[in-house]
């Protein structure tokens, strides 16, 4: 059939152009990152770490002048002094995650904690209320009520031990070493574990691990908490208790956009903006795609990505239901309209050729 | 005065006849408008084209009603309120989207059609030339579309494109076709910002459309004189052959009625085009609605690619192949170039290319370079890919040079 043989021709140079600006173009554009299913043991930092590595080498061997040449040298002695107390950090949290903690004890362990963390679900309340505190830390502590069942044991083991080291940041507000031994870390994991309700509802885990840094304006979340629904004023039209609440957040996000350098994107459709992948390998390393970047590595486990995950699409994509309910409809009707015009197509062509 | 029988029952078909002459009007455009027989589904691509403009109508007219062209307000009247609040409004969007980018699709297919069968020779000049003048239209409407969801690559785009008129550099003939002015003129402001959007605002769902409607009616009418074409290229006596057809030899003749006879086939491939269309709204609708475009527009950060629609990609790349000035000359080659086929082509014969000797060779070139040029223009320009692009770049210019000396060395066809 000639008209098939026509039609192969337009498809197969539509295709090609396809193939060639959508997934080829893609995949030449952005960088493979190599996911590592919500593991924390230090491998993806040395994956970053030895990309640097090679980088600086491949400057080095095109540096012209002396003192480009020595700048990298320096540069390089100090990304692998970095790579030996990478192993030797990840070393450690191994040993503290091996030790059985003891949740009794943790309880005790945990008022260090206190003095600046709120934990709800003990009774604890914050010692200030989220502007204040980012006044004194730039960021507001989290409730460590839902810690639990968030984050990574090892992960949390690693925090506490050091948090710029876990989380892979330049500079982060808490201190090394709040934990104590590491006997006392394992307790306080153990105790965070089992004061962690069963099951966190994806808009608790999008606040708990992601609320405090980003916004999200289609679900009316701000940094600290969500708006309020306020009335103004019938006669003048003011509101003067949601303007109170604006000027909090935008003091909260000025004292948040000078502790990371800049204010951290509002979140509301970034599941359309960022491919599923792309999402999942940030959150488990930010550095391994913006390096350099403020954000530190939350440490979330898998089960909690996917809960923000869907936070993210309920939030961004919230037609996606809809859409995939619509779909086989209309296609449907085209299919059978299509059925329908060709039987017409042949009895007008019939005897006609 | 004419006739009017005043016991015609109003609205009745006599009353009508009477003041519209709709007899008249549907025997001249439908029912005996003659087509070729001898055709092949390409030649639907006029009907699945104005479809596919009427679907951007008619979702543009939705989407109008809750799209609000103001820079703190766009992005999230579009992602939140179209997309989320307004009832279908996603589906607007996804159609709409969708339907910039695959009208593209169809232009180029319609396009690529006329060329092989040399229908833009004697007596169909003006079917080309406003079918060009359509196609630079629908570029400008899609660009100016581009602009208003206010996104990363809205900002973006508007920004490098504008840039492009500022002309040639200031050392370039004593910088009198430097125009810094005229792209802050064109902008309203020193970057993209409100006035911009206004302007491209208005442009997009007012005059660009008027403009495309007019030169949709002169597309049609330029080609009612002339008939459309047929796989073959042939000459045909459409009076003769439409007698042929009144006096019952549906065999014989070598035309059929648009009305019923070509539209039952163009309502088929219609149907088939449809079905893959909306395939692409619900499942496969990311190729036409860039993520990127989903981060709002931020001044202070460029996006590390930037690039057009893909439809722009191939003379993106004839731009980018060259330094500044000659780039700007060949940009501007590969967009009037295409105007001038019927007079660069210098052979008689209306033929497929196949049979037509070298032309067919130039032909497959023609389609292969700029496919490879649409690829290469979305590569980042590194590597292996900034040659490739320079060679396709200049064998796209080199084609165009040679077209009418190898035209004009052709060999009639049939005695002609």
């Amino acid at each position: 059939m000639k008209e098939l043989k026509i039609l192969a021709v337009v498809i197969f140079f539509t295709g090609l152009v396809y193939w060639g600006v959508e997934p080829y173009a893609h995949s030449v554009m952005h960088k493979h990152v190599e996911g590592h299913n919500f593991v924390y043991d230090g491998k993806s930092d040395l994956e970053v770490l030895n990309e640097k590595v090679e980088e600086i080498k491949k400057s080095m061997a095109s540096a012209t002048d002396e003192k480009t040449k020595k700048a990298a040298e320096e540069e390089l002695k100090k990304y692998e002094n970095k790579i030996k107390d990478t192993k030797a950090f990840w070393a450690h949290v191994e040993k503290i995650a091996a030790l059985k903690g003891n949740a009794a004890n943790g309880k005790n362990a945990i008022s260090a904690c206190a003095g600046c963390h709120g934990i709800k679900a003990a009774g604890i309340k914050a010692p200030t209320d989220a502007l204040t505190a980012s006044k004194t830390y730039g960021v507001n502590p989290p409730d460590l009520s839902n810690a639990g069942a968030l984050y990574d044991p090892k992960f949390l083991a690693a925090f506490i031990l050091d948090p710029a080291h876990g989380a892979f940041v330049k500079k982060i507000a808490m201190p090394a070493g709040m934990g104590g031994s590491d006997q006392n870390i394992a307790d306080i994991i153990a105790y965070l574990k089992s004061i962690a309700p069963k099951e966190i509802t994806p808009k608790q885990a999008f606040e708990s691990a992601c609320g405090r840094c980003h916004a999200m304006r289609y679900a009316k979340w701000t940094q600290i908490g969500t708006v309020p629904k306020t009335k103004p004023n019938i006669k003048t039209g003011q509101d003067i208790e949601g303007l109170k609440f604006k000027e909090k957040v935008a003091e909260y996000q000025n004292n948040l956009a000078k502790y990371l350098g800049k204010l951290p994107p509002d979140l509301s459709i970034i599941i359309r903006a960022r491919s599923e992948h792309y999402l999942a390998t940030f959150v488990e390393n930010p550095q391994s795609h913006l390096f350099g970047t403020a954000m530190p590595r939350v440490g979330v486990t898998k089960e909690a990505f996917e809960k923000v995950k869907t936070y993210l699409e309920e939030v961004g994509d919230s037609s996606k239901p809809k859409r995939e309910a619509v779909g086989p409809w209309v296609l449907g009707f085209m299919i059978i309209f299509t059925i329908l015009a060709y039987l017409w197509y042949k009895s007008q062509w019939k005897g006609l050729k | 005065m004419a006739h009017f029988d005043p016991n015609a029952r109003p609205f009745s078909h006599k009353w009508l006849n009477e003041r519209l002459a709709i007899d008249t009007l549907e025997k001249v455009l439908a029912k005996e408008y003659w087509i070729p027989k001898n055709i092949n589904f390409l030649w639907a691509m006029g009907m699945v084209l104005a479809t596919t403009f009427g679907l951007l109508l008619i979702s543009g007219i939705f989407l109008l009603m809750y799209y609000i062209p103001d820079t703190k307000q766009a992005f999230d009247s579009v992602n939140h309120t179209i997309m989320q609040e307004v009832g279908y409004g996603w589906l607007w969007r996804h159609i709409h989207g969708v339907a910039a980018s695959i009208v593209f699709l169809i232009i180029y297919i319609h396009m690529f059609t006329g060329i092989y069968y040399g229908s833009y020779k004697r007596g169909r000049e003006l079917i080309w030339l406003s079918g060009m003048l359509l196609f630079v239209t629908f570029s400008a409407e899609a660009f100016a579309g581009y602009v208003l969801p206010w996104g990363q690559m809205s900002y973006w785009a508007g920004m490098v494109i504008t840039n492009l008129f500022e002309g040639f550099s200031s050392d370039f003939l004593g910088g009198h076709l430097h125009f810094p002015g005229l792209v802050e003129w064109i902008r309203g402001n020193y970057v993209p910002s409100q006035a911009f959007l206004g302007r491209f605002f208005m442009l997009h769902v007012v005059l660009l459309p008027l403009v495309i409607i007019g030169l949709i009616v002169l597309h049609f009418g330029a080609l009612r004189i002339p008939h459309v074409n047929n796989q073959d290229g042939e000459e045909i006596d459409f009076e003769a052959e439409a007698e042929k057809w009144k006096a019952g030899l549906r065999k014989e003749s070598k035309v059929i009625p648009f009305k019923p006879v070509f539209l039952s086939k163009d309502v088929f491939v219609l149907g088939i085009y449809l079905t893959f269309f909306f395939y692409l709204v619900f499942y496969h609708f990311e190729f036409a609605m860039d993520p990127v475009n989903f981060d709002p527009a931020n001044p202070l950060k460029t996006p590390p690619h930037i690039y057009p629609e893909w439809y722009f990609l191939w003379s993106y790349e004839v731009l980018r192949a060259f330094p500044k000035n000659p780039g700007l000359i060949a940009f501007g080659f590969a967009q009037v170039i295409f105007f001038l086929l019927p007079f660069l082509d210098r052979s008689p014969n209306v033929a497929p290319a196949n049979r037509r000797g070298l032309f067919k060779i130039w032909f497959w070139v023609l389609l292969i370079d700029m496919v490879g040029l649409t690829i290469l223009g979305k590569l980042p320009p590194v590597g292996i890919y900034t040659p490739f692009g320079k060679a396709f770049a200049y064998i796209f210019i080199a084609l165009w040079l040679i077209l009418p000396f190898i035209t004009k060395a052709e060999k009639p066809i049939g005695g002609k």
